[in-house]
């Protein structure tokens, strides 16, 4: 009889059955498959260092990470928000996976693993906590235990599924290989084998007043059912149980810790084995499978969110995005901050439409306090951030640009610091953005320079819009200056609707029409009876 | 190790309607129960009216006077009140079950003492419990072996009497339930067997400690904590550095408070188990006792009862039960139970040919014994389907599925013209009930309307009874329903007349004629007016 060795020696090529067991499995180092997020590797370098722009608060982006983040804090997701992509391609990659996602059996796939590996992670912080060694070392095995059911079941549900796109196929090929893989296998059967060699583990405590003597079990007989066995004849029927219920905890006392000791002194081996374990198994979370984990949070925060509004009929879209091409265009649109604080109370948002072709760049936006411009402006701020993270955006379709930066200049408090007043911090601020901007930006402008006459207001509001003319940027520009709203054909004039006869009464609505405002100033005197006309009707001689 | 003395092979058996709140606490063993149970239904009825239909039980209780049987078994005892009751309503229908009893009753007719010490050894047993139970302590598992080895140490000793009952009397039985029971305490509860449990008792104490096994769970916590019995030691381990079995032992410094504590929970996941095994146990000694009393006390009611009838003369046999549907009906000297319980004298008892016999029309003069007849049929029904004697000196008859009355109700007068809705409601009810091999005993029913609707109904009634195998008695002052039976000269009825002197004297005795007519008043016309001036308009109905 041959020796496996010998057998294979024999043989001309490694391609035969019998010498199968010494071919290794694919290498999963070699990673075609690096994140979720990212089709190049690189564009996801440098995201941990990331701090919240600028433009966040104005945009009350803020407040919708709040909410996404909610409960996920473990997952430090913030750095992905604040990474926005700049190629049409990378936008492409990740509505593949969003696409996907919209299969249940798929959402209900990752999100499964997502649950278990914060099982794992749960472990993990027990592991931590506790403070006896043995304890400790058992929680870690668990969590080991864990991460491998997880690997093994998303590895096999993937792969029963029908993905479409590139990242998720990628995710299949590398998790095939990876739980197919000498590195995984091998701590997989170790770590099973542990267990079971733990679970096969009794011992008895004999407990004389004070003293306690830890011996192996030796197959003494169960004392209860003896006596039960004595007692059986009398049985007329069922008896009530005399349980006491008793209290337990995860931590141990310093006597289940002698206890332990003891026990695992009678049996060395498999204490040994456990107390190696964790050394040597010290990093077995594969990067990738970590680093996917905490990606996917990504998708799966913003689908958590979107979720309940998508439920109330609010709709989304997967914007087309250009970074060349200005024309731009949104139907149904509306504020993503608003609606995630309107709709869970029972309310709901009104959808706005608006584009911008030709020579046309800049949004100048009139009307009414109160009416919804600068909503309008938010969102439109809010749809160039979230198309440029591949995100579906508010509406029924779109059409958007992917921005190099976004810039907005909101009105702020009265810097006492600057010793400026409040105009001229503004004048200092646009001064800034307009230096830094490109024609490739986007500019959110809103309410700017209220804090001075009328006339001050026109020159300086001209003056900013012929500059960022010359740039060519995309922007909107809420202002209470009318006159501006006529500049120049790079200007595009909407003003926020309002009802004739209940002027106060808010629509949210705004459209392409050339600025009014001494519209509503006529509509609210007429409704009180106040205009010149109707006082003299009315005032007697 | 069951009972078995009132059913070959099962415990007691009682139907449903019984199974109330009292039979429950009967059952379990508590000496204070059934009091407790009489309190808070009490409570509930004085805080609310709870109309409810009487059912055929109330009825049968009522008109065949069953509290006057129940209270003689009784003789004083609520509990023996309450067995008889159930016992009593809740009918055997196979004559071998019935033979069965009969012979164990038997047996105790022959040694009543021997019965009375086994019911109070029954009622040691049980206040030893009520004793312990009344013991308040805190629920650890200690405490609850604590107590059931107090209980269970009461018992041994009470379990040792029983089998030394059954040893010396086992001789002197021979009913087939009594062989049995001796037989079954004398090998179960052997010598051996005893110490056996006096052993186990000695053992919870746990006066070498405890020993338990576990495995390993979650972050490698003990967990599944079993007591082991220990091995006996072997001498060596006893010598001061003998050759001990491979163990690591560790103590408990004197001052370490939590530590105590914390082995004290260790060892009382162990011993839960233990401590509600042996509880249990000590539930199951109960049981039996419990079980055993109830129905011991059935044929404590017999003897009772049996002393009373002695007392007076009145003879007692066991019936001869044949299976239903064989229409048999023999007695000699059948008297009412219940009247005689009530009056000094002995009653008169009444012989009955009633084989082949599904009709019995009696008629004849006001209290001359037909309502009483009526009665001792249905006690001598009941009673021999409960496998007790009967009131004759013989009775033989097949069994019935069930025994209906349909009495005249006195006490309806406040019902203006409405008393023959009232009588046909109450047959409509026990229409509902009865089934086939019944037995409707009827006591002038129909009686509230004059005689020819009266009759009408009753004929209707009773042909329907008769198709559907039910077994009619029917006391009757309507001639005409009486009669038209007569005239059909059918073979499975028979006639019987309360005798009447021609002084007027009674003599409570039954005798087969054919009904008369209640009334004289066609002759006396006749006799008065003369022949011929009678129409047959003057029989029209005016009443």
């Amino acid at each position: 009889m041959k020796s496996l060795s010998q057998v294979g020696s024999d043989l001309p090529s490694s391609a035969d059955g019998v010498s199968a067991s010494v071919r290794s499995g694919p290498d999963a180092g070699e990673a075609r498959f690096l994140s979720i997020l990212f089709e190049q590797p690189s564009s996801g370098a440098g995201v941990d260092g990331r701090q919240e722009p600028d433009f966040f608060s104005d945009l009350n982006l803020d407040q919708v990470l709040e909410l996404m983040i909610a409960g996920r804090e473990q997952y430090d997701l913030k750095p992905f928000f604040y990474a926005s992509l700049h190629d049409v391609a990378a936008v492409g990659y990740r509505h593949e996976v969003l696409r996907d996602l919209e299969q249940p059996v798929v959402l209900e796939s990752v999100t499964r693993f997502a649950e278990t590996m914060g099982r794992m992670r749960d472990h993990l912080a027990q592991a931590a906590k506790l403070y006896y060694p043995l304890q400790k070392q058992a929680w870690f095995l668990d969590a080991v235990e864990i991460y491998c059911e997880a690997v093994c079941s998303l590895a096999e549900e993937l792969g029963g599924l029908d993905v479409a796109s590139r990242g998720f196929q990628a995710l299949c090929d590398y998790l095939a290989g990876y739980a197919a893989s000498e590195r995984f296998t091998s701590i997989a059967a170790q770590t099973k084998a542990l267990k079971e060699a733990l679970a096969g583990v009794r011992y008895t405590i004999r407990i004389n007043g004070a003293r306690v003597t830890v011996s192996n079990y030796e197959g003494e007989p169960d004392y209860s059912a003896e006596v039960e066995e004595t007692f059986a004849k009398f049985e007329q029927g069922a008896v009530k149980s005399y349980l006491v219920r008793l209290r337990d905890s995860v931590d141990m006392s310093h006597v289940e810790a002698q206890i332990l000791d003891r026990v695992a002194r009678l049996n060395p081996d498999v204490f040994r084995t456990l107390a190696e374990y964790g050394s040597r198994h010290r990093d077995y979370l594969d990067a990738t499978v970590g680093r996917f984990d905490r990606e996917m949070q990504f998708y799966l925060a913003y689908l958590h969110l979107i979720g309940p509004l998508k439920a109330a009929g609010l709709p989304f879209c997967y914007p087309r995005v250009s970074a060349r091409a200005k024309d731009i265009a949104a139907e149904e649109t509306f504020d993503l901050a608003l609606a995630a604080k309107l709709v869970p109370g029972g309310g709901t948002v009104v959808g706005n439409d608006f584009y911008l072709e030709g020579p046309e760049r800049i949004f100048v936006v009139t009307g009414p306090n109160n009416g919804g411009k600068t909503t309008f402006a938010r969102t439109f701020g809010q749809l160039h951030f979230l198309a440029g993270l591949g995100l579906p955006v508010p509406g029924q379709s779109a059409r958007l640009f992917l921005p190099d930066r976004i810039y907005t200049h909101f009105e702020r408090e009265e810097d006492i610091e600057t010793l400026r007043g409040k105009f001229e911090d503004e004048l200092v601020r646009v001064h800034e953005i307009l230096e830094q901007a490109t024609s490739q930006s986007v500019l959110v402008m809103n309410e700017s320079f209220n804090s001075t006459t009328l006339n001050d207001a026109l020159f300086v509001g001209t003056e900013v819009i012929r500059r960022i003319r010359e740039l060519g940027l995309l922007g909107v520009y809420v202002t209470f200056v009318d006159e501006i709203a006529s500049l120049s054909e790079a200007t595009v004039s909407m003003v926020s609707q309002i009802v004739p006869e209940n002027p106060a009464q808010r629509t949210f609505k705004l459209v392409r029409k050339p600025a009014d405002g001494l519209a509503y100033a006529a509509a609210i005197a007429g409704k009180y009876g106040l205009t010149y006309q109707r006082l003299m009707e009315r005032i007697g001689s | 190790m069951k009972v078995f003395l009132l059913h070959k092979d099962q415990d007691i058996a009682v139907k449903p309607g019984l199974r109330d709140a009292i039979f429950a606490a009967m059952a379990s063993g508590d000496l204070l129960a059934i009091a407790n149970v009489r309190r808070n239904l009490q409570r509930e009825r004085n805080s609310g009216p709870i109309a409810a239909a009487p059912g055929n039980d109330a009825v049968l209780t009522q008109d065949l006077e069953l509290q006057t049987l129940w209270n003689a078994m009784a003789a004083g005892d609520e509990f023996l009140f309450e067995v008889a009751r159930r016992a009593i309503l809740s009918s055997l229908s196979d004559p071998d079950a019935i033979v069965y009893r009969q012979q164990v009753l038997a047996d105790c007719l022959e040694h009543p003492e021997t019965v009375r010490q086994l019911y109070q050894l029954a009622i040691d047993a049980l206040e030893n419990e009520r004793q312990v139970s009344s013991l308040w302590l805190l629920s650890t598992p200690d405490n609850t072996i604590h107590r059931s080895v107090r209980v269970l140490k009461l018992q041994v000793e009470v379990l040792r009497r029983l089998r030394q009952t059954a040893e010396q009397q086992a001789g002197n039985f021979s009913s087939e339930g009594f062989r049995r029971f001796f037989a079954m305490l004398s090998e179960e509860l052997s010598d051996d067997y005893l110490q056996t449990v006096e052993h186990h008792l000695h053992e919870l104490e746990f006066r070498r400690g405890v020993l338990e096994s576990a495995e390993l769970a979650k972050g490698n916590k003990g967990r599944r904590y079993i007591v082991r019995r220990q091995r006996e030691q072997r001498w060596t381990e006893r010598l001061p550095f003998g050759n001990r079995s491979p163990g690591y032992t560790f103590t408990i410094p004197a001052r370490d408070e939590n530590g105590f504590k914390a082995l004290e929970e260790i060892r009382g996941k162990g011993i839960n188990h233990v401590a509600n095994a042996v509880a249990q146990s000590a539930d199951h000694v109960k049981s039996f006792f419990s079980m055993l009393r109830i129905e011991l006390a059935f044929y404590l009611g017999c003897l009772n009862l049996r002393e009373r009838l002695d007392a007076k003369g009145e003879p007692a046999c066991f019936p001869v039960p044949l299976a239903a549907g064989q229409r048999t009906l023999t007695a000699d000297g059948l008297y009412d139970v219940s009247l005689t319980l009530h009056l000094p004298d002995r009653v008169v008892g009444n012989d009955l040919r009633a084989d082949g016999k599904s009709l019995a029309m009696i008629t004849g003069a006001n209290q001359g014994g037909k309502s009483t007849l009526l009665r001792s049929l249905g006690l001598a029904h009941l009673m021999m389907q409960s496998g007790m004697f009967v009131g004759a000196q013989l009775f033989r008859a097949d069994v019935c599925a069930g025994v209906f009355t349909h009495y005249k109700r006195e006490e309806d007068a406040t019902m203006q013209g409405g008393k023959l809705d009232e009588e046909l409601a109450r047959m409509s009810e026990i229409a509902g009930q009865i089934t086939a091999n019944s037995i409707l005993l009827c006591n002038e029913s129909f009686a509230s309307t004059n005689e020819r609707e009266g009759s009408e109904i009753a004929r209707q009634v009773v042909r329907a009874m008769l198709d559907k195998q039910i077994k009619v008695f029917f006391v009757t002052h309507m001639y005409d329903l009486a009669h038209s039976f007569y005239a059909q000269q059918l073979d499975t009825a028979l006639f019987l007349r309360a005798e009447r002197q021609p002084d007027g004297r009674r003599t409570f005795k039954l005798v087969e004629r054919e009904p008369l007519p209640t009334s004289y008043g066609e002759d006396s016309y006749r006799r008065i007016f003369g022949a011929g001036e009678a129409t047959a308009t003057h029989l029209a109905d005016t009443r």
